[in-house]
């Protein structure tokens, strides 16, 4: 069997585990538009802050392709041709594959902004490139306007604080980080990062840009030296969509990971995932999401039956030490539990807990994540004990007995 | 391979486990000065509810959700044992919105700790399971 992955990152590598685990000979190529060994891509911002190096932030060990007898090139693939089961490169080779995972990911979005062309340093945050040109171009005197306050703007943010004059974030939304927190959320995560110099606008946006400075749509000015551009991001679906695969906001795949072309996978920020919580096919660009799909993938790839039918979304992330863990979807009944340093909120539907929200003080998280994810029905555990804290003793004697001292898992 | 299970029925909720463990993981070799008035941070803890109580710890899934979901590929399978590389953590804490049981915790170094089986420490088998008074931690095989 010949194993084709366009792709090197968490759903690539996350395939390779998976077809490892049928397949323990056949040969396997990675193809990559990046020159690196497999990086995690969410150590970027930590890069820039000094938190980790080019070579701690690799996803796997130096050996990881030798020892799963892997092959790795580094080119752009043009063009998949899904009759012939070949891929053509952008040097003019062609790959052949039998089983083919398309991981390509996402890029960022850049709209289209007057005067956009007139500003010499932008950049996107998303890649280690991307990185090192901002590490390389920012100095203690820079001012940096940030466009997008969501996850990858106010990581970028973090990593760069300690390091240049000012920061100043705008965004079209009228709070920060509108994927992941409800309202007040964002209002407690906002005047943390606020308190450590950051400056927001909200329910702004920018109207033109000049070489150093932007005009916004409320008329402020606002003068920068870098501008960074982290208004989203978009699923690379191209080559699948090109083949006359289905496409929707991401590649179609199946709860098995099969795309609606024969033989092609596909997992990870490119792809859409089924959310049990709101039983809908949707893009989850997380990580913990991407391995676990291309995991899938590639058991499926090699030939083995396994669905991937409890995909939900979860974040873990923290800003200058606040930390938040957010899982599932916040559409039900809430109840919001607070202290002096801590906020939680839970959100219950149809007798099923479909969300949380926890900022700062996250311990034991992945209680209520387990919840959600195993859909375990809010009448069979002790409802007001998991609401004062995540604890086992609020499952059943028997569910307990299960978890502590059962059958492995 | 063998694993630590409990039975909440034979936990008298001593916390012994505790203290053995936060001894066992600790760098100091006088358990009196390692643990008198100290505020430990240890990798089992004790839900005590009164009538019932139990020890928890890493329960070293086979398809763990913590090392499948760690952004950093910090958390490994060696060798059956769920480990932390404390060089790659960067503490983001995915691994605490992973873990079903709760196992995963702030460590003092600013890294994340779990149960490691005593594997990594001087102790090289279980601390809890050997201290453990009443044998409701046991460190055995089962299918």
């Amino acid at each position: 069997m010949n194993y084709v992955i366009i792709g090197n990152s968490a759903a690539a590598i996350g395939a390779v585990e998976g077809i490892r685990q049928q397949d323990k000979k056949s040969n396997i190529t990675l193809i990559s538009n990046e020159n690196y060994h497999t990086y995690s891509r969410p150590l970027i911002s930590y890069l820039l802050y000094g938190k980790t190096t080019e070579e701690k932030m690799k996803y796997r060990s130096n050996s990881f392709y030798k020892d799963n007898n892997c092959t790795l090139m580094f080119a752009t693939v043009e063009k998949l041709d899904a009759k012939a089961k070949t891929l053509l490169l952008d040097d003019g080779k062609t790959v052949s594959y039998d089983k083919l995972l398309i991981a390509t990911g996402s890029r960022p979005f850049v709209p289209p902004m007057a005067g956009l062309e007139n500003v010499e340093k932008k950049y996107t945050f998303m890649s280690l490139d991307d990185v090192l040109a901002l590490q390389a171009s920012i100095t203690p005197e820079s001012r940096v306007l940030i466009v997008g306050a969501g996850l990858i703007g106010l990581k970028a943010a973090e990593g760069i604080n300690d390091k240049v004059q000012s920061i100043t974030v705008i965004d079209l939304a009228d709070r920060i980080l509108p994927s992941i927190l409800d309202i007040e959320g964002s209002a407690l995560v906002q005047k943390h990062i606020e308190s450590k110099g950051v400056r927001f606008f909200l329910n702004d946006s920018v109207s033109s840009f000049s070489k150093n400075s932007a005009v916004l749509k409320s008329g402020k000015q606002i003068a920068f030296d870098i501008l960074i551009i982290a208004v989203g991001v978009r699923p690379n679906t191209n080559l699948v969509k090109d083949a006359g695969g289905e496409v929707n906001r991401g590649i179609v795949t199946d709860t098995f990971c099969r795309t609606s072309l024969p033989d092609v996978f596909s997992a990870g920020d490119c792809a859409e995932s089924f959310d049990i919580t709101i039983a809908e096919y949707r893009v989850l660009a997380l990580l913990p999401n991407a391995y676990m799909q291309g995991e899938c993938a590639g058991i499926n790839m090699a030939g083995g039956n396994k669905e991937y039918n409890n995909a939900i979304p979860m974040n873990a992330i923290g800003f200058f030490g606040l930390h938040i863990i957010t899982a599932g979807s916040f559409d039900g009944e809430s109840e919001v539990i607070k202290n002096a340093d801590s906020y939680k909120k839970l959100i219950v539907k149809d007798g099923l807990l479909k969300g949380a929200i926890m900022i700062g003080d996250v311990s034991r998280a992945g209680i209520y994540t387990s919840i959600i994810r195993d859909q375990i029905p809010l009448d069979t555990v002790d409802f007001d004990m998991l609401k004062e804290k995540p604890q086992l003793l609020a499952f059943s004697k028997t569910a307990r007995k299960q978890k502590l001292g059962g059958s492995e898992k | 391979m063998k694993r630590i299970y409990v039975n909440e029925e034979w936990c008298l909720g001593c916390h012994l486990c505790e203290y053995y463990c936060a001894f066992a993981n600790g760098t100091n070799p006088d358990m009196i000065k390692a643990l008198k008035g100290k505020k430990i941070n240890p990798r089992i803890k004790v839900e005590d509810g009164g009538d019932v109580c139990f020890a928890v710890s890493c329960r070293h899934c086979k398809e763990p959700l913590c090392v499948k979901s760690c952004i950093t590929g910090a958390l490994s399978i060696v060798d059956g044992v769920i480990s932390v590389d404390k060089e790659r953590c960067v503490s983001c804490y995915t691994c605490i919105a992973a873990c079903p049981y709760g196992t995963i915790m702030p460590s003092d170094e600013g890294v994340v700790q779990k149960c490691e089986l005593c594997l990594k420490n001087s102790c090289g088998e279980p601390a809890c399971v050997k201290g453990c008074p009443n044998r409701a931690i046991v460190f055995e095989e089962r299918d």
